[in-house]
């Protein structure tokens, strides 16, 4: 099952990467949540990038992060900065998500007792990360895992062709 | 208003950011769950909560919050406070309740980083 939001080609493959890097994240625990998103940020922040996109591709980071901490085994973050957009990938080993669209939809969640004391569980994650990413896609296959892909424009005239 | 001027409107206690007491604050957002703060709260805004683990000082610097007052005299572990301190985020408490300090700030002038959810969503 996939859902999609921007443009459903994969036209950002043949870029050059400026800069690539992967950043590992333990499932099932808080111990370091949030961890590889200050990490990000703080690449990010030292790059030439407005604080807006800094902010967006932090917050789209986070909520991932925080996501594969509640719900999945392992995962990684992915993150490709080029000079047109800032790309993330969260991809995880785990459940999964059954229905997608209903993950999607603002106020459901699945999440425990121990998520909710957090803070977290409101069911508004994949919301955010769509609202705030430029193009957004989500996969996921029952029993083995999910990735999303995000990407946040730089150059605000890049329309991924 | 300055972050000081909050301290003492507040009478509240820092326990992090000593050095940024000068930090100017125009708006601020209050809630005690860190999915709303995500969904809404904009950069540069105080935040107002009463949870204390360290995913508030997380959130705070993801969406740059400019510091944060732990309402009804709730005070963070120090596990917490390392974080915050690593992050150089301000982190204060006071007794006041969630109502009366966003009432003592509203009177000062202090406003909602939003007013209403369907305003637009934040963006920046
Ligand atoms: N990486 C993931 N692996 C498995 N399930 C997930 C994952 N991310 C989200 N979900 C499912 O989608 C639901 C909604 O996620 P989200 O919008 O982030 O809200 P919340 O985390 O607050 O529940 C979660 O409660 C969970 O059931
Ligand atoms: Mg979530």
């Amino acid at each position: 099952m996939a859902a999609w939001k921007g443009l459903t080609t994969n036209v950002l493959s043949h870029e050059p990467a400026i800069y690539e890097n992967s950043f590992p994240v333990e499932g099932g625990t808080y111990e370091n949540a949030g961890h590889v998103s200050s990490q990000i940020k703080a690449l990010l922040k030292g790059m030439k990038i407005s604080k807006e996109v800094v902010r967006r591709a932090a917050l789209v980071t986070y909520e991932s992060e925080i996501n594969i901490c509640s719900y999945a085994r392992s995962g990684k973050i992915v993150l490709q900065v080029t000079p047109e957009h800032v790309t993330i990938e969260a991809i995880d080993e785990g459940q999964g998500i059954v229905d997608i669209e209903l993950a999607m939809q603002e106020g459901y969640s699945t999440a425990t007792d121990r998520i909710r004391e957090m803070g977290f569980g409101a069911g508004m994650g994949l919301c955010n990360i769509k609202n705030f990413s430029d193009f957004f896609r989500i996969t996921s296959e029952i029993g083995k895992g999910t990735h999303l892909k995000m990407v946040i424009r730089i150059d605000k005239d890049f329309d991924g062709i | 208003m300055t972050l000081r001027e909050i301290k003492e409107l507040l009478d509240a206690e820092v326990l992090v950011g000593h050095d940024q007491l000068d930090k100017e604050i125009k708006t601020a957002f209050g809630a005690d769950l860190m999915s709303d703060v995500l969904a809404f709260a904009k950069a540069g805004s105080l935040l107002l909560t009463g949870l204390t683990n360290p995913q508030v000082i997380r959130t705070s610097d993801v969406l740059d919050i400019a510091a944060i007052i732990m309402v009804r005299g709730k005070r963070p572990s120090p596990e917490t406070l390392r974080l915050a301190e690593e992050l150089l985020i301000p982190v204060l408490t006071t007794k006041y309740i969630l109502f009366e300090t966003a009432g003592k700030l509203y009177a000062k002038g202090i406003v909602g980083c939003m007013e209403r959810v369907d305003d637009e969503r934040a963006f920046t």
